[in-house]
């Protein structure tokens, strides 16, 4: 299977407590900025959407956001362009983008540490039904890698691989969880291992 | 763009219908020879056009952000999909849904692509569609393919087409109905789909159907095609038909229908519909876009003589066995409970009263009701989409439609299950009460993602909802039935002509800068199918339209007679009052610190208009210009003033005035002295501003001039009630292209 599409989204502490308005001039700053690997384009504000994609950083080749689906709020990083490599270089190219996303927003002196990590969680979602329908097929294949990926990513300390929602409708996904609170940095320098 | 869209058309083998498969593939093989620079961009452009593939704001490839225009250099480089519009540029993919009508899977569908091809969110427009953003066109084929295989299509969603076939929601259902109108709406859309007699069309044609003549929701006064179901009973048995409206349509200058024939029995409805497409297709404008709405054919042929050519060609036109076929087939409809009826629940919640209140309405079946399933803004997740997938299963046959208020309406839902489907809706996040009401605004996309959009209407609509759903509680109910709708330009996507608060995006130059503002547009009438449009009356910042609608309800409260509608009040009191009332608020804050005023609602950047760069703070200097422009909206209003005092040579005079005083103004800019005499006005706006292309709107074009030199050349004919208004709302739209045209010049001269 020629994996692409990757998502990965890191949980926000204190969800109940997170303000989005004071998002959409940081989104437009990296914009002004481009701030990241990807053309920025403009930004998408559904914060009148309960359980929605929040504040959405509208990328060419990936969107970033912060998003409440499934009232669960996160950092979200979307790929939508393809990668060349391995499916291990777009899993890592994906964690990369999104912990990128979240050391840039904890950093942002306008938010005021308003937006801060749980540093405990993360999904993984494949966005294209097709390539990787929501099936115990799809995750037999890819939890190896996935696995492979985690084991890098936190310098082999124990991690939690939870199987996502079972609903065949829904994207595949996983829930990756750990015991001690992981460090942004720390987690990148590992995957440069 | 997506890894998976070599393989759709394998994995979907079998469960397209033929013809829709090779459409699709046609269209692929187009999307390759675009690639190479085998088709031209323009014919590429209505081909995708016609497949529902939109453009998307910022498609030309720049885009302010507030400090400079930034160039968004996408990896397909300069390759086009349309004249200055960028391949790789995200788009809006318009899905075609006849009637509103969908069924579970179909829903699930929309949730699937919603969030592989597009932000999440799927969005409900005021004509029953639905809307996907940010859409790449490299995945149109594989996202039509998805949707064929759920029987639905994206053909002639957009482009000079029939587009999508609109009905009341509540057709079938509906206590005040004459019968059900959801048959014939079908077999008319199935007839009209790629027939070749509606291929050659100037502009698109837009249908609809209602079951009755009183309520608002077919809105048939406002469509090329308006259809209102009647009954006749002809030697003693009683006969179903329609009255049939025509050459009505919102846009820039909003026209009612004309009534063609007050009885069309039901088996003359599809040829009588081929007949007039054959009339609009042969007769109607195809070089001038902006005159080639039938409402203009119609308008300037008057109904008789459009009437007689479209019979004469009724006449003419070979039997076609689908015009019985359909309809007979179309009328097997049914729908039918998935359970047995019950009572309303008196409920133990105020909030689910309340939900009772304004979102329940029991059906003409004793036993049922519908639910409105209120969007905020049209905008649903996937997620919600699939949980109200489950939700018609669960208490329906599936039977569940869109609605032109941006909303979903579910039918046939036993009043006993009322408690249970409130909980699962709520579960969704989809049990918002309201449905309907001032706090229900509805709104087009504007500047979030139309290229035409001046004003931020989601942005205004958002706050306006958040606002007012902080009051639903202690609302009054003369308060409460109000409608709000907001567009953000002149084209009324947002319907704001019929709203009885209606807003639309316009923009102003304030102490050097470009603020957005909205046009206030009172007194439209969304009952009736939108029985009268509303007129123009002045433009506020947006920044203060919030308060706008606190004062005009807030004086309707206080000082509205017994049972006196909205509409009327606003007609007894009087436009000039209702200046009064507004004056101050056109004004900027004293304290200009605050940048705030001077942005957009939900967007920090620096206000521009289009990619034209920031104003240049000029202090607090007025210029000629300005004040020619001030001096044009007074006489434009005082138009407004003589037509309501049903004066209408002085309306028309005034209106014409407006327009020349307008004129003058950006002339005196380049010539001083230029006289006072109109043929001189004329003749140099012409060749300064109308020749040099220099008024022309960057997607207008020199619609307005015309404007001018229509109302220049017939400054002698005779005038009717119409005319004036129509020459109003024509100065009014003169004026703000002025403001534009002015903004475009730069740094104003000063006096
Ligand atoms: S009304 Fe104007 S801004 Fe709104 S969708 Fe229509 S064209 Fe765009």
């Amino acid at each position: 299977m020629d994996i692409q599409h990757v998502n990965v989204k890191l949980m926000v502490q204190n969800p109940e407590d997170a303000d989005l308005e004071p998002l959409i001039p940081v989104f437009h700053r990296w914009i002004q900025d481009q701030e990241c690997e990807e053309l920025l384009l403009d930004v998408a504000d559904y914060r009148h959407v309960p359980a929605g994609p929040g504040v959405v950083l509208i990328g060419h080749e990936a969107n970033y956001s912060v998003d409440n689906a499934d009232n669960r709020l996160g950092v979200r990083y979307n790929r939508k362009a393809l990668l060349d490599g391995n499916l291990q270089d777009r899993l890592e190219q994906a964690v990369r983008a999104a912990i990128g996303a979240c050391q840039r927003l904890e950093d942002d002196s306008t938010l005021n540490g308003s937006i801060r990590f749980n540093r405990r969680e993360m999904e993984m979602f494949i966005n294209d039904r097709l390539l990787a329908p929501n099936s115990n097929r799809t995750r037999e294949a890819l939890e190896p890698e996935i696995r492979a990926l985690c084991q890098r990513l936190f310098g082999g300390a124990e991690y939690f691989l939870g199987h996502g929602e079972s609903d065949p409708r829904k994207l595949f996904s996983v829930s990756i969880s750990t015991e001690k609170a992981f460090k942004p940095n720390e987690l990148l320098e590992n995957l440069l291992v | 763009m997506k890894a998976s869209n070599a393989f759709w058309a394998e994995q979907l083998a079998g469960q397209i219908p033929e013809g829709l498969a090779r459409e699709i593939e046609i269209f692929e093989t187009e999307l390759r020879l675009r690639r190479q620079g085998k088709i031209e961009e323009r014919v590429f452009a209505e081909t995708r056009l016609r497949r529902g593939a939109y453009g998307q704001r910022y498609d030309s490839g720049q885009r302010h952000d507030g400090k400079k225009v930034q160039k968004l250099l996408y990896p397909s480089g300069s390759l086009t999909k349309g004249p200055n519009t960028l391949w790789d540029a995200p788009g809006m993919q318009r899905i075609k849904i006849p009637g509103g009508g969908l069924n579970a899977r179909q829903l699930e569908t929309l949730a699937e692509l919603a969030e592989e091809y597009s932000d999440g969110i799927a969005h409900v427009t005021t004509r029953q569609d639905v809307q996907l953003h940010y859409v790449h066109i490299d995945d149109t084929p594989s996202l039509m393919r998805r949707l064929a295989a759920a029987e639905i299509t994206t053909r002639e969603a957009c482009g000079n087409s029939v587009r999508n076939v609109t009905a009341c929601p509540f057709a079938g259902v509906c206590q005040d109905e004459t019968f059900d109108v959801t048959p014939y709406s079908r077999a008319l859309s199935k007839f009209l789909l790629g027939h070749p007699d509606c291929q050659n069309f100037g502009r698109k044609f837009k249908p609809s159907f209602s079951g009755c003549s009183e309520h608002a929701c077919g809105l048939a006064n406002m469509h090329d095609l308006g259809l209102v179901a009647v009954e006749r009973t002809v030697d003693g048995v009683k006969k179903r038909g329609f009255q049939m409206y025509v050459g009505g349509g919102l846009g820039t200058v909003p026209y009612q229908a004309k009534l063609f024939d007050s009885f069309v029995p039901v088996e003359e409805l599809l040829p009588l519909a081929q007949a007039i497409a054959r009339v609009f297709a042969q007769y109607g404008e195809k070089k001038n876009r902006n005159r080639a709405r039938i409402k203009f054919l119609v308008n300037d042929l008057g109904i008789e003589k459009f009437r007689e050519l479209v019979l004469e060609e009724r006449k003419n036109l070979p039997p076609d066995p689908r015009w019985t076929e359909y309809v007979q087939t179309a009328e097997g409809f049914r729908e039918e409970p998935l359970s047995a009826g019950g009572t309303i629940p008196a409920g133990d919640s105020e909030d689910f009263r309340q939900w009772i209140r304004t979102n329940i309405r029991p059906q003409r079946q004793e036993g049922y009701a519908t639910v409105t399933v209120a969007l905020p803004l049209g905008d649903i997740t996937a997620q919600q989409l699939r949980d109200l997938a489950d939700i018609v299963r669960k208490y329906t046959n599936e039977t569940v439609r869109t609605a032109v208020e941006q909303n979903f309406v579910i039918r046939w839902v036993s009043c006993a299950d009322l408690s249970e489907i409130y909980r699962d809706l709520k579960a969704a996040g989809l049990s918002t009460a309201g449905a309907g009401t001032i706090v229900d605004v509805t709104t087009c996309p504007g500047t979030d993602t139309c290229k035409l959009g001046i004003s931020s209407s989601r942005g205004l609509a958002a706050e306006l909802r958040k606002r007012l759903a902080e009051q639903s509680f202690n609302l009054d109910a003369a308060v409460e039935n109000l409608h709000i709708k907001v567009s953000g330009c002149f084209n009324s996507c947002g319907q704001h002509h019929v709203a009885d608060l209606g807003f639309y995006g316009v923009s102003r130059k304030m102490a050097g800068y470009a603020v957005p503002h909205f046009q206030v547009v009172l007194g439209g009438e969304w009952e009736h199918n939108a029985g009268s449009y509303g007129l123009p009356m002045m433009a506020i910042p947006s920044k203060n339209i919030p308060e706008v609608v606190t004062r005009l309800t807030n004086r309707y409260l206080a000082a509205r007679k017994k049972g006196e509608s909205f509409r009327d009040f606003i007609k007894r009191i009087g436009k000039a009052e209702v200046k009064n009332l507004l004056e101050d608020l056109t004004r900027p804050p004293a304290e200009q610190s605050d940048r705030g005023f001077f942005r957009d609602w939900n967007d920090p950047r620096e206000y521009s208009l289009g990619d034209m760069g920031v104003g240049e703070c000029a202090g607090e200097v007025v210029s000629s210009v300005d004040f020619g422009l001030a001096a044009a909206e007074r006489q434009v209003f005082e138009a407004q003033l003589a037509l309501e005092a049903g004066d209408y040579h002085r309306a028309w005079q005034m209106g014409y005035q407006s327009m020349l005083q307008a004129a003058k103004s950006l002339v005196a800019a380049e010539l001083p002295g230029i006289s006072d005499d109109p043929e001189q006005i004329v003749q140099e706006f012409r060749t300064r501003f109308y020749e040099t292309q220099k008024f022309f709107d960057p997607f207008a074009g020199g619609k307005f001039a015309h404007y001018l030199f229509a109302a220049h050349r017939n400054v002698e004919a005779p005038r009717h009630p119409e005319k004036a208004r129509f020459l109003i709302e024509e100065a009014q739209l003169f004026i703000e292209a002025s403001h534009s045209c002015y903004y475009r010049m730069g740094t104003p001269v000063t006096v």
